[in-house]
């Protein structure tokens, strides 16, 4: 399977490096590394290189705090579709820590939950189930397009008078959102 | 009661849309069942031992006539002509077909209904005292906010896929009949000092294999802060919850296991990150969905010389009013238990026609409100004093007039066995026999209040830990075994029973019930002492002597 990433509305190759802990940086390029690995690396040691971080399930968003800037990516683990933990480490990034680079569901991602992975502020989709990869080239949406909760996206609007009732701004299709 | 607006009725039809296309995905395997069982969970959907069994949300036990018409009519059409009310205010139908239940949910929908998160590892249907909004002792009316909460916990993108359930209970009045220390959350409406209204919290209640009584987190939550303390909790749950063992799942472990005043700091911590933000409720939001459960407009008084007169001559009716009636906060007006606990029936059924006739009665004299009770009984919330006689000879009618609510035979009970496919023994067989050996309507009046609760296994769906005789059947080298506990109770003085003693058999159950029973009523300070205060006062002692003889 050639390209497995879902952004910006179509697959594209993963053009990031996984590079194992024991593995030694390569002096430039997209590398991804585990959270252990970034966080005993300092800054400059990576310079010259993009990185991004997988952040299993499990693993504190809070332990990048303080480091985000210097984070393209992070990659956060769905390691069974029903282990949500990721959706709150999605949204805590995203809304109390700020992040603002691109965040990416890895693992066991389908169809039905992308919907609320958006929701979450995950822009790009690491998808290798069949279905699911035909159903967004065919751009089949199942999402409800109407939402009950406020989380803190720009691109949703209240609707009526109940501040917890939202819309995104243009009906768009699953994953054809701006960032 | 609460009425769509363009955006729910949107929201609903989306959602009928996209369960349609889930079930369409499953039948044409592009889902595998592993992958489509926790899609079909969130909207109520399970496979049980016979067939798939469809459970529709009935939000805080609140519907009009024609919802309840419109569930007769799904009775009829896709099931065996009758549905099971649950202790979550829900409605099961027990016999529909997979490729019928979009129909099914396309029904619902055109009267204001869904299955959304009736089952999954989800925000479950928030539940609410059944007297809400007529009951004489509230302080304020728990459905404003269950709404709220219904809303905000619909298709959550954060908390869709939950460590395992969860569960949220809302009373209004200090008089808790909603069991909401026995729920994730327990929010139990209450007025500071300067007026405002606002919640006690409670967190880490359940039952099931590990029943724990809810602790509180906070003693005055600003009605304000509702949603975001909500989603504080939530979060901590959802991160941290265990995920290793679906059986040490619930927030309930969560805090057992982090203890108390660390899990209480974690969710502060995550509140005041939050709070003061977009989940704020504004007061004029509040204000307008109350309106929505504004009070209907009471009719003056009716002529209750027909009451007095009733109680009188009518057979029955006496026993009726003593029982089945509960104070309103409207001089003349009363509400009225309908009991799903005919004698030998089995708990919480109702025909079609039985569900039509409530309705019909409903829009007759009762405002045209229905509530379902955690107890498995309907209730009109609102109705004048004087048509009482004139209902009471219709419910008697049709089956629907047993005088037995809180009593002997008002027993709560899972489906067990006869339909569910985790039940290890059966529930209702047992329910109906207990029911029976109890039945002569002078035997049950003398004994008084007395919660029996019946589950299947060790799930507890029948709440047998808060019964105040709590049946739990278990198998044992393949035979079905009853353990009997003592001292539960769901309300504001929650507490989880304790077993008594060796198990008994299928056969033996019902006479140590009666054991239990007889032991009560000989030893009971006076008839106005209960089976609970007496249990509190005396110990397990004497019933343990009573079942078990002295050793």
């Amino acid at each position: 399977m050639a390209d497995t990433i879902y952004r910006n509305g179509a697959f594209e190759a993963d053009s990031w490096l996984k590079v194992a802990d024991d593995e030694a940086l390569p002096a430039e390029g997209q590398v991804l590394l585990s959270l252990e690995r970034f966080l005993s690396i300092a800054d400059e040691n990576a310079e010259g290189l993009r990185v991004g971080v997988v952040l299993k399930a499990g693993e504190r968003a809070q332990a990048l705090e303080g480091r985000l800037e210097a984070v393209a990516l992070i990659a956060i683990e769905f390691p069974k579709f029903s282990d949500g933990r990721g959706y709150s480490s999605a949204r805590l990034l995203r809304e109390k820590h700020g992040y603002q680079g691109e965040l990416r569901a890895i693992g066991d991602v389908l169809l039905d939950q992308i919907p609320f992975m958006i929701r979450c502020g995950i822009d790009s989709f690491e998808v290798v189930n069949e279905p699911t990869r035909r159903a967004l080239v065919e751009g089949h949406s199942v999402e409800v397009p109407v939402y009950l909760q406020p989380v803190g996206r720009a691109d949703e609007v209240p609707l009526g008078t109940r501040p917890w009732a939202r819309r995104h701004v243009a009906a768009q299709r699953v994953g054809q959102q701006a960032d | 009661m609460y009425r769509y607006d363009e955006f729910d009725r949107e929201f609903v039809d989306a959602r009928v849309a996209q369960f349609s296309d889930q079930v369409r995905r499953r039948l044409s395997g592009e889902l595998t069942e592993d992958q489509f069982k926790p899609l079909r969970l969130m909207n109520g959907l399970y496979l049980q031992l016979h067939a798939y069994m469809l459970r529709v949300a009935i939000p805080y036990g609140t519907l009009n006539s024609r919802q309840m018409r419109k569930l007769a009519e799904i009775a009829r059409k896709y099931d065996r002509g009758y549905g099971h009310f649950t202790t979550r205010q829900n409605v099961q139908f027990n016999w529909p077909r997979l490729d019928e239940t979009p129909a099914i949910l396309n029904e619902l929908a055109e009267v204001e209904m869904h299955a959304i998160q009736t089952s999954g590892n989800c925000i479950r249907n928030v539940t609410a005292d059944h007297f809400a909004g007529a009951a004489a002792d509230e302080i304020a009316d728990p459905r404003v906010y269950a709404e709220i909460l219904r809303q905000w916990s619909s298709l959550h993108p954060e908390f869709s896929f939950l460590p395992r359930k969860f569960k949220i209970a809302i009373t209004g009045a200090p008089h808790d009949r909603a069991a909401v220390q026995v729920h994730d959350i327990g929010l139990q409406l209450v007025r500071n000092e300067a007026g405002e209204t606002g919640f006690t919290v409670f967190v880490g209640g359940g039952l099931g294999r590990t029943p724990m009584i809810g602790r509180k987190v906070r003693d005055f939550l600003p009605e304000a802060d509702l949603l975001a303390y909500s989603e504080a909790i939530l979060r901590v749950y959802n991160l941290y919850g265990r995920r290793d063992n679906k059986y040490k799942a619930r927030i309930k472990i969560l805090v057992h296991e982090t203890g108390i005043e660390e899990l209480k700091a974690d969710i502060e911590r995550e509140f005041e990150a939050i709070r003061h933000g977009i989940l704020t409720l504004p007061k004029e939001e509040v204000d307008r969905i109350e309106a929505y459960f504004a009070a209907p407009e009471f009719a003056a008084p009716g002529d209750e010389a027909l009451f007095d007169a009733a109680l009188e001559t009518v057979p029955g009716f006496a026993n009726f009013a003593a029982r089945n009636l509960n104070a309103h906060r409207q001089a003349g007006y009363v509400s009225v238990t309908i009991s799903l606990k005919p004698i030998g029936g089995a708990p919480g059924d109702a025909t079609a026609e039985q569900m039509e006739v409530v309705a019909d009665l409903a829009a007759r004299y009762g405002h045209d409100e229905i509530r379902v009770s955690h107890e498995q009984n309907l209730v009109l919330p609102h109705v004048r004093k004087a048509d009482v006689p004139a209902i009471y000879k219709v419910l008697a009618e049709n089956g629907l007039a047993e005088a037995n609510a809180g009593l002997v035979t008002d027993i709560i009970a899972c489906p067990g066995m006869d339909y569910c496919a985790l039940a290890t023994a059966r529930s209702i067989p047992v329910a109906q026999r207990i029911s029976e050996r109890f039945g002569a309507s002078e035997r049950q009046q003398q004994i008084g209040d007395l919660k029996i609760k019946i589950s299947g296994c060790i799930n507890a769906c029948g709440h047998h830990h808060v019964g105040h005789i709590g049946i739990l059947g278990v198998e044992k080298k393949g035979k079905e075994y009853y353990q009997i506990t003592l001292g539960g109770s769901a309300d504001e003085s929650s507490s989880i029973g304790e077993i008594i003693g060796p198990g008994f058999s299928y056969e033996e159950v019902v006479d140590a019930v009666e054991n239990l029973v007889d032991t009560y009523v000989n030893i009971r300070d006076g008839e106005g002492e209960t089976f609970l205060e007496t249990y509190r006062r005396v110990g397990e002692t004497p019933f343990k002597e009573a079942l078990y003889g002295t050793q």
